[in-house]
């Protein structure tokens, strides 16, 4: 087998006649990428012939659908840090990434794909596997763009990993065409730097930074609500800092968890429709919110008539979009959190809040007897969801990474997971995509190898993207997946109960022999249905150096309480 | 407390680049809100474009959607401003059979009192043009639409601020930056 062997700085430094497709996989490497996710397919097969020659620099990794591939790279992007790749053929293979995309774009992940377009000759034809990718993608891209010609490959690319990881990140997409692929082109890699037009990161004001700790400094009753601004602008140190010296208590967002430990005196838990009763009642008791890197989505805020109107609303964004996009704000601080924190920090006295924080302990303990206290240390038969969670909290010591899916599991896994430390919650928020969890977790467990990495997922998610345990098969991705059976689409089961009549329509599902399907991969698993059987299930899995499935019987019909109905205040949380 | 709707003149300056567009008018679309016209064109600075997007509004949406379209990393710069904001005009023309022009002694007295433009005539049609207030358009539609019109074509608005558009400054901000 022919393998060539460039160091970095070769890359960079050395102009030579080369081709399209030669020059996509050397950018690449000028990038720092060493592993990308794809399918391939006519075309962009000129650039896989590239990727065969470049193997000991490049490992390409083969998912069994371009979904997955897409989502592997977020997997990848949201432990790491890093941009995640994808690369897919023209038409289906490029449309099939749509899903992935769409999530990174709602959450604010950098992924590049890059895609085969046909000839450009034949653009606009009907040509065979030709889809107008760059129309397609147009909304749920950060930027995209299509490249006719081999000589403007490396700037596109260039300009794609600048502008996906910049700023506020996201994802990107590249189209190339075939006969770009085969042109030549003399190749010299620059990395972006600058893109006229585009200011990824504001200026943050000292104005109103002073503001910002005026208004702290003279709250009753400030409270914090983070979001994964804080992991993108890598500020754990800093939150942790402002939350210490001014005593306040402390929520997150789904995509916010972990940034802070959840042991953490000053956590507080997660907001929104499924998160814990003390802060999101107490959003309508606080005198400061303090939001600092979320963009007060809908599934947080509830009803935006009665969300928090009585409180001083200060808001931390990188993104000027955000500000007044949804809450109007008193205070808007622009910027990285990194950099507006700690200009925060300086400005803000020391302080507690001692009687405050009593009233979120004071409602946790409600929720404790009502809820919690059933989840994790259930007395009824059936098996909850809550308690493998805490099983796996046990047997990790809380140093997963946690990969869900979406549904009732989801957010057991985020209310009860024990995070100990940052980008330890992956998982997708704002698009909630069914079948993200499988291969994000093969993108974040080959992003970080010596991180545990569990995948919680549904009985109905793991069958959107079931097909990537072939993946994890040839692979060898030591990941461990758990799939809650509850043998319902339980998260649309449990609002047909309590909001239709309890009319399952469609959502029981008759599932297959799973331990059997896994076995079929090779991957090692268990089927547990007792109690007195998961605890030594999940240590085997963990102990486990491969991958290893592990499937538990959960009680078909639990509900995840508290529960903020849709379009309801959030004041108005149910805890039954 | 709801807000009221206004006409407002959203202008956009952007790199010249193909898809940009689509683009902003995805942004619009999505918010379910009719452009009530749109203008692309070259603007006073080399390799910049310039759209000027009518809608009806209320101020609060204009601002979010100047917002996000500034969000775009090929727009430098958005605006919105309100007619009174602004100098503004569209332009039309309307196709009519010539021999109406030595019929209709009628006509002629339109075209002198509009201030219309005569671009053309020949034996089967002559054309006018005008440039004016979409008011000013459409009284003159009325007028010749009596004696038949052709063809009638009417442009999107464009429009000029009466404050200053520093996008130069802005440019050399970016270029520095
Ligand atoms: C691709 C996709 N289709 C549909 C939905 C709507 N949806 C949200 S949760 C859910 C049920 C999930 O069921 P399961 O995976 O079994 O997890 P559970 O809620 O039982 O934990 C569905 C269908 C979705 N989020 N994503």
């Amino acid at each position: 087998m022919e393998t060539q062997t460039l160091n970095k700085k070769e890359v960079a430094e050395k102009t030579q006649r080369i081709t399209g497709c030669e020059a996509v996989v050397r950018s690449l490497i000028a990038e720092g990428v060493d592993i990308l996710y794809g399918y391939p397919g006519g075309a962009i097969m000129p650039v896989y012939d590239e990727l065969y020659k470049f193997q000991d620099q490049i490992h390409h990794v083969l998912t069994r659908h371009e979904q997955g591939a897409a989502h592997a790279a977020q997997g990848f992007a949201r432990i790491s840090g890093r941009v995640g790749v994808a690369l897919a053929t023209s038409g289906p293979g490029a449309t099939n990434l749509i899903t992935g995309i769409a999530d990174a774009q709602i959450d604010s992940t950098p992924v590049v794909c890059i895609t085969g377009q046909v000839a450009s000759h034949l653009l606009g034809s009907d040509a065979f596997q030709e889809t107008d990718i760059v129309g397609i993608s147009t909304p749920v891209t950060k930027w995209n763009c299509q490249v006719t010609k081999a000589e403007d490959i490396p700037a596109a690319i260039a300009k794609a990993f600048y502008i996906a990881k910049s700023g506020r990140p996201g994802p990107v997409l590249v189209d190339i065409t075939k006969d770009a692929q085969f042109g030549e082109l003399d190749f010299k890699y620059e990395k972006c730097k600058g893109v006229r037009s585009y200011l990824p990161v504001p200026k943050t004001s000292q104005d109103a930074v002073n503001a910002a700790a005026e208004l702290i400094n003279a709250a009753k009753k400030p409270m914090i609500v983070w979001g994964q601004g804080v992991i993108l602008g890598e500020a754990e140190a800093e939150l942790k800092a402002v939350v210490e010296k001014a005593g306040i208590p402390s929520a997150w967002t789904i995509l916010g968890a972990s940034a802070l430990e959840s042991s953490h005196p000053l956590n507080v838990g997660m907001v929104g429709m499924h998160g814990n009763y003390g802060p999101n009642k107490l959003t309508n008791e606080c005198d400061v919110l303090i939001a600092i890197g979320m963009r007060f989505d809908d599934r947080v805020t509830g009803d935006l008539n009665t969300y928090a109107k009585q409180a001083k609303v200060i808001h931390f964004d990188i993104d000027p979009a955000e500000i007044n996009k949804n809450v109007q704000s008193d205070v808007a601080v622009l910027g990285n959190s990194k950099e507006s924190l700690a200009m925060l920090f300086d400005a803000l006295n020391e302080n507690s809040h001692e009687a405050w924080l009593q009233e979120f302990r004071d409602l946790y303990q409600v929720e404790f007897d009502s809820v919690i206290n059933k989840d994790l240390n259930p007395t009824k038969q059936g098996l909850t969801m809550g308690e493998v969670i805490k099983q796996i909290n046990i047997q990790t010591e809380g140093h997963a990474a946690i990969v869900t899916d979406v549904g009732q599991h989801q957010m057991i896994a985020c209310r009860y997971a024990d995070f100990k430390m940052s980008k330890s919650n992956i998982t997708s928020g704002g698009l909630g995509t069914m079948g993200f969890a499988l291969p994000a977790a093969i993108g974040a467990k080959m992003a970080a190898p010596d991180r545990e990495v569990v995948a919680v997922i549904g009985d109905g998610g793991f069958q959107m993207n079931i097909q990537e345990l072939g993946t994890i098969f040839q692979q060898k991705v030591p990941v461990k997946i758990v799939v809650l059976n509850n043998e319902f689409l339980g998260m649309v089961r449990q609002w047909q109960q309590l909001f239709f009549d309890k009319r399952y329509a469609s959502t029981e599902m008759t599932n297959p022999d799973f331990v059997t399907i896994a076995k079929g991969y090779q991957i090692e698993g268990k089927r547990v249905s007792n109690r007195k059987d998961m605890e030594a299930a999940v240590k085997e899995m963990i102990a486990s150096e491969n991958s290893y499935f592990l499937e538990v019987c959960v009680e078909k019909e639990d509900n995840v309480f508290p529960m903020i109905p849709s379009g309801a205040s959030v004041s108005d949380v149910r805890l039954s | 407390m709801s807000e009221d709707i206004k006409t407002f003149t959203i202008s956009v300056y952007t790199e010249n680049n193909i898809g940009l567009l689509n683009r902003i008018s995805a942004i619009f679309q999505r918010r379910h809100i009719n452009i009530e016209s749109l203008t692309t064109s070259q603007s006073e600075i080399d390799g910049v474009n310039r759209f000027v997007i009518v809608v009806n509004v209320t101020k609060t949406n204009a601002e979010k959607i100047v917002k996000q379209i500034e969000k775009q990393v090929e727009t430098i710069k958005a605006y919105y401003h309100t007619d009174e904001e602004t100098i503004f005009t569209e332009s039309c023309m309307f196709k009519i059979k010539s021999e109406l022009l030595f019929e209709e002694p009628q006509i002629q007295n339109i075209i002198k009192e509009s201030n219309t433009r005569i671009v053309t005539v020949n034996k089967e049609f002559f054309v006018l043009e005008k440039s004016g207030r979409r008011n000013e358009i459409e009284s003159l539609r009325r007028d010749l639409n009596v004696f038949g019109i052709m063809q009638f074509v009417r442009s999107g608005r464009i429009a000029v601020t009466k404050d200053e558009m520093k996008i130069t400054e802005l440019l050399s901000a970016f270029n520095n930056q």
